[in-house]
């Protein structure tokens, strides 16, 4: 059998996430990314519940719950001890949170921690709502998603403000590296953490990670919805070394996907009318324009 | 990682560190539908393993994949990712 | 070494004298003085410690408790807003079993703003399992933090101490402040040796879920065995301390001309200084009074008070805080822990320089003259010099 990522596995079977989660897919290849020598620390999300309950875990890294707000705090915290204690050589810090305690609760924590210069890894994996309290709105549901909390009703009130772009936050503070990466795309996922592991200093990695329970779609869609995000240009795959942008999923424009094959195999979109998927069209494309020119302007031959 | 069975206060540790494996939690008893693998169809490609988000596909000796069903939850993205058809999911109370 | 130290500066040596091996704060009035003497220690080599410059009080307490799990010894210090702040991370701490030592000062409540002395802040965190130490000197916040440690650290304890000392009347008061030698608290602390901690070698998680009908009781009964632990710990190592560098307060509850006292005050912090002055004057007219200093809040001295009301009339409870809605925590918890004897003390409540509002020697005096009035009935605890229109 062919493998075109690493054998070895350190999340275990028997975890407790449901069926496709992707919250899964992404936490097993970021582990076969970063190896044994790695610390995490995960706040409120699916996965302070996806490891098991007290005293099984399905980590084979040490692992520290904490607080929703406190990721970037946490991993702040380790690795200073780890370096007063001479161990931090050849041992890699992640903080491993979703995207409410990344884009919301968590960033000011997350600010400070890649402001003050730590060498700790943070990694968002990206399911666009409070998905553990049960698909609440976050500031990365994107435009037009059916939430509990924006629930459409008659008046279509499905979220209205568009997605905040957290990569983008994150090059802002100016990191020597900052990256997207998607469940379907392991091998450029592993190769980034592999990335991240060598650099020393803060890193931030944006995971797609899908969720049939929250997103309304059969689980065994995940890996195919999560290829058509990144081929319709919703979620493009690119790194920022130093500053440096280099698009690491090319996709050319006669095989860009139409946002609507993406938006139509998932019931949180259902609702959408005519228009606002016309302004979801507009503004992918807007986007992906604008990433393009980033890469033309500051790529890596510049 | 194995450490003693918790039997009562007496044997907790002060805080919560855990000390076992989650294979203890049989997973499998979640599916209602089944994978089955064909050897006949399968080209060896590997995206079952790969794309498993329950880690729940493995070499045989044949050097085949194969489902381990005390764990996979039947989510069926092995047999949606599998470009050869090789996978099928069949219900469990067929079988 | 002898040095004039304010209290806050008491602080920072405390911290460096303890060989705190990582410090994460958050600067706030009037605890500044504290993360900058550090930052000066550490700036002139004379402190080898990891400082992290925290972008908040919640964070300051999340990195200290992760750096207390890899098995760092931890320090961190706060006040007032930046105590509420840290709530959660309170109780995060406890839950964890992490030895933090952190000192507070204690200073009141916005709104309206105000940066002056009052105990609202560190009492609002009673239930969050922390170990509570009042000081009332610059000497006594030294001492206090290597035995903090002490304690802290004592396996059959594992949990987090704050120390409290009241904003400028000890943050900012100097005095001379004997520090004994490195080698010697060296020997007296030793090191944090956790049985597990953060570990590549032992992968082990920190906090898992916990169903109702599996150990979570149980996890927070072991917080209060540790609690339970902590009162004979806290009474050896201040007596130990004692025996070694001369100075030792009493243990949790800290007696002050009790023998033959008919009334005893109850009070903390610096206020007891001035409770001393009184009692001098006092027992100089004839009047037997005494003062216990309540020396350690978390674990509650129940067995030191109910051994002091057997030989006392009446006990007066002076509370630098108020639950509204209630009453002092001090004049509450004093109650029920004599609740169970059959022949008790009469106990009074006031609630006295609220907001940093000075206390002199003739504010004592007067709530003693108030409390020595034969039978006036009063229960509810009184409000000491409340600005109202002259009757």
């Amino acid at each position: 059998m062919k493998k075109t990522i690493p054998d070895i596995e350190l999340m275990e079977r028997g975890h407790q996430a449901c069926l496709g989660c992707g919250a899964a897919h992404a936490m097993r290849y970021l582990l076969k990314g970063l190896g044994p020598k790695t610390i995490a620390a995960i706040p409120a999300c699916c996965w302070a519940v996806i490891p098991g309950v007290y005293p099984y875990s399905c980590m084979d890294v040490p692992l520290q719950y904490v607080a929703f707000e406190t990721t970037g705090a946490s991993i702040s915290g380790i690795e200073a001890a780890l370096r007063a204690k001479g161990k931090k050589e050849g041992t890699t810090v992640v903080g491993w949170a979703g995207d409410g305690g990344t884009l919301d609760i968590g960033i000011q924590a997350l600010s400070g921690a890649v402001e003050r210069g730590h060498d700790v890894k943070y990694v968002c994996y990206d399911n666009e709502a409070y998905m553990n309290t049960g698909i609440q709105r976050s500031s990365a549901t994107p435009f037009g998603a059916w939430t509990t909390t924006t629930p459409v009703g008659t008046t279509k009130a499905w979220k209205l403000s568009p997605k905040k772009n957290i990569v983008e936050i994150m090059v802002a503070h100016d990191i020597p590296y900052a990256c997207t990466a998607s469940v379907a795309y392991p091998e450029d996922l592993i190769k980034k953490a592999q990335k991240m592991k060598d650099i020393t200093g803060p890193c931030f990695m944006h995971i797609y990670a899908p969720c049939p329970t929250g997103w309304k779609y059969p689980p065994e869609k995940t890996i195919e919805l999560a290829r058509l995000a990144t081929d319709t240009c919703i979620f493009p795959l690119y790194e920022v070394t130093n500053g440096k942008y280099r698009i690491t999923k090319r996709i050319k424009d006669e095989k860009k996907k139409d946002v609507l094959d993406y938006l139509r195999m998932q019931g949180r979109f259902k609702s959408l009318d005519e228009g606002a998927i016309q302004s979801i069209r507009d503004h992918v494309d807007f986007e992906w324009a604008r990433l393009l020119r980033k890469e033309e302007c500051f790529g890596e031959e510049q | 990682m194995s450490g003693k069975e918790l039997r009562c206060y007496e044997d907790l540790p002060p805080s919560p560190v855990t000390h076992d494996s989650s294979l203890v939690f049989k997973t499998g008893s979640w599916r209602t539908m089944r994978p089955v693998i064909s050897k006949e169809k399968c080209k060896l490609c590997g995206f079952c393993w790969k794309f498993c988000p329950d880690v729940s596909i493995f070499e045989d000796s044949e050097g085949y994949p194969a489902v381990d069903y005390d764990y996979c939850k039947g989510c069926g993205i092995c047999a949606n990712e599998c470009p050869f058809d090789a996978i099928t999911m069949l219900e469990e109370d067929a079988i | 070494m002898k040095l004039v130290l304010s209290g806050n500066e008491a602080a920072a040596y405390g911290a460096m004298l303890a060989r705190a091996e990582v410090i994460s704060a958050y600067p706030i009035t009037p605890q500044t003085k504290i993360v900058e003497k550090i930052a000066d220690l550490i700036a002139d080599g004379r402190f080898k410690t990891e400082f992290i410059k925290v972008e908040s009080e919640h964070s300051a307490m999340a990195a200290c408790i992760s750096a207390s799990l890899v098995g760092a010894r931890t320090f961190t210090a706060t006040s007032s807003q930046g105590l509420l702040l840290m709530h959660e991370m309170l109780h995060w701490a406890s839950g964890s079993r992490t030895p933090v030592v952190m000192v507070n000062i204690n200073r009141a409540v916005a709104p309206p703003w105000s940066v002056w002395a009052d105990q609202t802040d560190s009492i609002a965190q009673r239930d969050t399992g922390w170990i509570q130490y009042y000081c009332e000197s610059c000497q006594e916040v030294v001492d206090t933090i290597m035995q903090a440690y002490r304690v802290c650290e004592d396996p059959r304890v594992l949990l987090p101490a704050m120390l409290s000392e009241d904003a400028f009347f000890l943050s900012h008061t100097s005095e001379i402040v004997d520090l004994p030698p490195q080698e010697e608290l060296d020997a007296f602390l030793g090191t944090y040796e956790p049985d597990v901690r953060l570990d590549i070698d032992n992968p082990r998680s920190f906090g898992s879920l916990s169903m109702p009908h599996q150990w979570y009781p149980e996890f927070r009964y072991k917080i209060q065995e540790g609690m339970e632990h902590a009162v004979e710990a806290i009474e050896r190592v201040d007596r130990e301390y004692g025996s070694l560098f001369g100075r030792s307060y009493g243990g949790l509850l800290d007696l002050y001309r009790c023998e033959d006292a008919d009334t005893v005050i109850v009070a903390a912090g610096s206020m007891c200084s001035t409770i001393r002055a009184a009692i001098e004057e006092l027992r100089s007219e004839g009047v037997k009074v005494g003062m216990a200093r309540i020396r350690v809040f978390r674990p509650f001295p129940t067995e030191a008070f109910r051994a002091l009301a057997k030989d006392v009339r009446s006990l007066v409870v002076l509370d630098r805080s108020f639950s509204m809605g209630s009453e002092g925590a001090f004049f509450s918890e004093v109650k029920a822990a004599l609740y169970p004897l059959s022949d008790r003390p009469d106990v009074r409540g006031f609630a006295v320089g609220i907001g940093g509002r000075d206390i002199t020697i003739e504010t004592i005096r007067s709530i003693i003259t108030d409390s020595l009035r034969p039978d006036t009935g009063i229960t509810a605890q009184k409000w000491v010099g409340l600005r109202r229109c002259e009757e």
